[in-house]
């Protein structure tokens, strides 16, 4: 009644009058808990007048029994959120509670009703409460004096936090304040299995922390207990402190830490030296980079002396030997430390590499050994990074200039020395000198180009060589002049060189030109440089009769593509590299394709499937990123050429024939396989770009795509019909285009010589509509499962589960701007998977597989956590499935189970005897990949719950003995493994 | 008995010079190939035997403390037989034995049964090589060995799996 202001409080009181001065205890608190409820209900709606008399009323209930207070105290938190409350009450409030109430002693409930009082007062009454002064501070101070639940430390932590950050008076209880909060630290708290209030242990370190490190006020009672832990044995003690004095040294000053910086380090030294954890020593790398910065921020103030200096001093003197020591034990450490605090600021990095640099140099001279040159060289690189964070550094002050020569001079003789991991770390020194601006001079910058690519042709070691054409890319765009001046030259010379070597190391040669030319390609005036030295190879390779060139027009087309996907970003570079190689690759095939026509001349490797193929990725990358008018422009001398023969825009003019694709007649055969050209880069467009003559392109594919008897070009055609459709607008045309299509595969599925074709036709058609959910792709789906049970196309069918499922490499994916729903693999599977697993059970024994394999495939693509989450409801079904002799199915069955294994232990062990028994079956597996998804999955069912399992125990180590001795190697790892956790289960010192 | 963590005596060895780990063997095409043997070579010994073995002190694997070098372990698959020198990482280790035990409990777990094994300290590494050596050979004092249960806990935590 009193929410909707039908009654007054006042009345409510005058009614409740008897209960609320009742003597006994039990009624009187009844009465109050009832006013208590009401009023938090309804406390916005208290008129000030009423506050006051209930404010007055509440605060002199504090002193009553026991059992009322905890009623009490929710009555006056409903009061604390009033608006209406005059001034001066919260004070009073706060004052009766901290004077009548032994806030300790109450349950946690109430305790955290206190809390919550004074936390709304905070928010609302900062003033008010401030005017008490160190006061209430010191009644709070007694409040959470000796707390434990976590739920309210959470809370009192928090009010701490505002205390000091809204800076309220602390008085003289500096340390009492520190005391009550530092009592908890480190944080030993485990929550209580099942725990409903989702307290972590960590959520109460973050807060505590926040505490200790908000004020510079508590350093002089932080640091020595900071220190007192670090010494401590326990690694989680060693972890806060170091985390806490890290997040104190974001607010400290020199005055702060001075007196305790000599501990602090040998603490710190002592750790780095001697952990064993890589955590422990990560933090502490952490606090020291966080103590120098924190020195070197502070402003110095003239008389005092800088701390900063003999801080590093120390360190480098604690450190400085060890770098020199013979026996480079403990050279890591050292560096590290010294690394975390040059990292600081760019005052202690000319302070510690002063010092350090010249050592380090002089060590490596020192040392013959290229172990322990490489490791010199790496702490030696280790600085140079760091010196990249602080840029481009006054010169006269940079230590590292005036060391320049003899900085280089060790570099370059890293370059040639025979151990590949010393060349390794040197070819990564030499990009990180290469992207200090102004390092290098001219002079070495060739020498460095020189070395480069030596190592990128001629070191034997593979790793060396990729890592020099590596680097030669990154430092390409800041060096373009040098690089496209004198390693490109080098290159095409190197690559056009016929010399007579053995057959054998010229062409590793002519791969490795090509790959540094890809490589180096980073920068527009470079590619401009690249482009024309690979094409020309391209033509030379096509005319050439050696056998074995169908693998070097491969590789020349692998290194434009890296080409085209390194200039996609620059659209200056991406337009150029289109339009000179698409029309380029283009004129080639076109020629040869009419070559072929007329008479078989050289040039046919051109037209292989594999060359085609490789060419595809490059039209695509030099495609999907052009802006809509370019490709525009593109489009429309592209699409005439292949309806129309037009070929006046190829770069060649004199063509033996004519170039009609779409033709028919049996010598067009070769010139049909080029529509794989027209699908990289027709279905390669930005969706908004329009393609002229659209529908009958559309019509001749499709024609092309059922009645070819080429398997690549029908495919090809029917992949560039459905590149198409799933980018075509919605509408007439689209329903007209897509019925024909329907109309032209049913009677070409049903029966005829082209079934597989109609076959490969429906699945295109299929996944371009299934990834943008258009309706008819239901149907369509369905016509697929229909032919499941088709003996002669049903393996065909279920294989095309898996490329219905699976993400294309070149047409129909994000990449090429294809219209891809996010979510359709969830939705094809609740839409589907019910209709296979019914198919299944109605379907008779010699086409079973073909729904298991569908089904299987479905699965395989499937998001691993939808799959945990929906795969129990077919459990039986692929328990099925790990019988079934086809391999394809197992395997993918195996990999389903596996993740299941790992995640629902619960539900795999009510299987537990057919999951062992089948898998070590399929142990014995006459394909390897099976045995070693078996034997993994054999590893995971030790995941189950141990009872389980040790009864099978005995059985398992048996069989598993076999397969130690299986002739693979990769099987006999995952038997290794599997065997040795099965003998660890239920032993001791698991 | 001696028993590893927090808490136990202080360590022989506290600061022990550290290796680095080898990388991962790369899989190489042949490997990848059904139908071809691969024989069981010295790495694969190595690898998937030795490199994942604690040490009963340190949180580190024989490897980084160099206790097992690739060099020092010997296959030869046609005649069933591996050898595996060790070295202490200091001469008056205690741990020897219990480090012997679990290199070849590991190997009997993870070789096919055809094999004869030898474990054994490196000549001249350990002041007290020959008798743990003969303790490592004697097949009676192995088996024995792993029926006390206590130690056959610390052979299987050295054995367990990095966490």
């Amino acid at each position: 009644g009193v929410k909707d202001g039908r009654w007054t409080v006042l009345q409510l009181v005058e009614a409740l009058g008897f209960s609320l001065e009742n003597t006994d205890p039990r009624t009187r608190g009844r009465g109050i808990q009832l006013l208590s409820q009401v009023l938090l209900q309804c406390y916005s709606l208290l008129q000030e007048k009423e506050v006051l008399h209930l404010v007055l009323f509440y605060e002199s209930r504090l002193q009553d029994h026991h059992l009322v207070v905890p009623s009490v105290l929710q009555g006056l938190r409903a009061l604390s959120m009033c608006e209406m409350l005059s001034p001066g009450l919260a004070v009073s409030v706060l004052k009766a509670i901290f004077q009548e109430v032994h806030v300790q002693s109450l349950l946690q409930l109430d305790r955290h009703t206190v809390y919550s009082i004074i936390t709304n007062f905070m928010s609302t009454r900062e003033e008010e409460l401030k005017g008490l002064g160190a006061d209430f501070t010191f009644g709070f101070i007694q409040v959470m004096d000796g707390e434990k639940d976590p739920r309210n430390l959470l809370v009192a932590f928090q009010i701490v936090r505002d205390l000091i950050a809204k800076d309220y008076a602390l008085g003289p209880f500096v340390e009492e304040l520190f005391e009550v909060t530092s009592c908890y630290f480190p944080v030993d708290f485990t929550p209580p299995p099942n725990d409903p209030h989702g307290i972590q242990r960590e959520d109460l370190i973050l807060s505590l922390r926040a505490v200790l490190a908000s004020t510079p006020q508590f350093a002089e009672f932080l640091l020595p207990l900071l220190i007192e832990k670090l010494d401590s044995e326990l690694q989680s003690a060693k972890l806060d402190s170091l985390q806490t004095l890290s997040a104190c040294c974001a607010i400290y000053g020199q005055k702060e830490l001075q007196e305790f910086l000599p501990s602090l380090w040998s603490s710190l030294r002592r750790e780095v030296f001697q952990t064993a954890s890589e955590k422990i020593e990560t933090e502490c790398l952490a606090a020291l980079h966080a103590l120098s910065a924190c020195l070197s921020r502070s402003v110095l103030s003239s008389d005092s002396e800088d701390l900063l200096d003999s801080f590093l001093s120390s360190i480098l003197q604690d450190c400085r030997h060890h770098l020199c020591e013979p026996d480079m034990k403990l050279v890591w450490p050292s560096a590290k430390l010294l690394q975390a605090a040059a990292g600081a600021s760019l005052r202690t990095y000319h302070h510690i590499t002063r010092s350090i640099l010249p050592l380090l140099l002089e060590q490596y001279t020192k040392h013959t050994q290229s172990s322990q040159r490489r490791t010199i060289l790496e702490m030696l690189l280790g600085f140079l990074e760091l010196q990249q964070k602080w840029g481009h550094a006054e010169e006269d002050e940079s230590t590292l200039l005036l060391l320049q020569a003899p900085v280089c001079s060790v570099v370059f003789s890293a370059l040639t020395d025979p151990s590949v991991q010393l060349q390794l770390v040197g070819i990564k020194a030499l990009t990180v000198l290469g992207s200090l601006q102004g390092f290098l001079s001219s002079s070495d910058l060739e020498l460095v180009v020189d070395h480069l690519i030596r190592l990128a042709l001629h070191e034997e070691d593979s790793q060396s060589s990729e890592a020099a054409m590596e680097a030669a890319g990154s430092l390409a765009p800041t060096y373009p002049k040098v690089f496209s001046g004198r390693m490109v030259p080098r290159l095409e010379e190197e690559l056009q060189s016929e010399r007579e070597e053995s057959y054998h190391n010229h062409r590793s040669l002519q791969q490795r030109c090509l790959q540094a030319l890809a490589a180096v390609s980073t920068h527009t005036s470079i590619v401009r440089e690249t482009v024309p030295v690979l094409l020309q190879h391209l033509q030379k390779v096509q005319k050439g009769t050696e056998a074995g060139n169908t693998q070097d027009m491969v590789s020349v087309c692998q290194s434009l593509h890296r080409v085209a996907l390194q200039c996609q970003q620059d659209a200056e570079g991406c337009w150029y590299f289109h339009r000179t190689v698409v029309p380029c690759l283009l004129a080639m095939a076109v020629q040869a394709a009419m070559q072929e026509s007329t008479h078989t001349l050289p040039g046919k490797a051109l037209l292989e499937e594999e060359v085609l193929a490789a060419m595809i990725p490059v039209i695509s990358a030099a495609t999907t990123h052009l802006s809509p008018e370019l490709a525009a422009q593109s489009v429309s001398h592209v699409v005439p050429l292949f309806l129309d023969g037009e070929v006046s825009f190829l770069p060649q003019n004199s063509f033996p024939g004519s170039f009609q694709p779409f033709g028919d007649g049996e010598c067009l055969e070769a010139q049909r396989r080029l529509v794989a050209l027209l699908m990289a880069f027709v279905c390669s467009l930005p969706r908004d770009v329009a393609i002229p003559q659209q529908e009958w392109l559309l019509r001749e594919l499709l024609a092309l795509s059922c009645s070819c008897n080429c398997p690549f070009t029908a495919t090809t055609a029917a992949k560039c019909f459905a590149g198409l459709v799933n980018k075509h607008a919605a509408g007439q045309q689209l329903d007209e285009i897509l019925q024909l299509a329907v109309n032209k595969m049913e009677p070409a599925l049903a029966e005829g010589p082209r079934r597989t074709q109609a076959l490969t036709l429906l699945l295109w058609v299929t996944k371009a509509l299934v990834l943008r959910y258009h309706p008819l792709s239901s149907s369509l789906t369905d016509k697929l499962l229909g032919l499941l049970g088709d003996t002669e196309l049903g393996p065909a069918a279920a294989d095309g589960f898996s490329l219905l499922m699976a993400e294309s490499p070149d047409v129909l994916h994000k990449g090429c701007h294809a219209d891809v729903r996010i979510m359709f693999r969830q939705r094809f599977f609740t839409d589907n998977v019910p209709k296979l697993v019914q198919g299944f059970h109605r379907a008779g024994p010699d086409v079973k597989a073909n729904y298991l394999k569908g089904l299987s495939h479905v699965l395989n693509h499937l998001p691993k956590p939808v799959l945990v989450t929906e795969l129990p409801t077919l459990l039986s079904l692929l328990l099925e499935a790990l019988s079934c002799s086809d391999r394809v199915v197992q395997l993918s069955t195996l990999s389903c189970l596996h993740p299941l294994l790992l995640e629902a232990p619960q539900i795999m062990s009510l299987h537990v005897d057919t999951l062992v028994t089948k898998f070590l079956n399929l142990t014995s597996s006459p394909t390897m990949a099976v045995r070693i998804a078996a034997l993994r999955c054999a590893h995971a069912l030790t995941s189950l719950p141990t009872t389980v399992l040790l009864p099978y125990k005995g059985r398992v180590i048996r069989a598993l003995a076999k397969p130690l001795d299986d002739k693979k190697r990769l099987v006999r790892k995952e038997a290794v493994a599997a065997r040795g956790e099965w003998f660890l289960l239920g032993s001791p010192g698991r | 008995m001696v028993g590893p963590g927090p808490g136990a005596a202080p360590l022989e060895n506290a600061n022990p010079l550290i290796y680095r780990r080898s990388g991962e063997r790369p899989v190489t095409a042949r490997e990848e190939d059904d139908e071809l043997p691969d024989a069981i070579d010295d790495r694969e010994i190595f690898d998937i035997l030795i490199r994942s073995i604690n040490d009963p002190e340190h949180p580190l694997t024989l490897e980084e403390l160099n206790v097992v070098e690739q060099v020092r372990v010997k296959v030869n698959d046609a005649e069933s037989t591996v050898s595996v020198e060790f070295t202490p990482t200091i001469p008056h280790c205690s741990m020897a034995t219990l480090i012997g035990l679990s290199i070849k409990v590991k190997l009997i777990r993870s070789l096919p049964e055809r094999f004869k094994l030898d474990v054994h300290i490196t000549p001249g590494t350990h002041a007290s090589e020959h008798a743990v050596n003969k303790q490592l050979a004697d097949k009676e004092r192995v088996a024995a060995a792993l029926e006390n249960s206590h130690l056959l806990e610390v052979v299987n935590q050295c054995l367990s799996a990095r966490s």
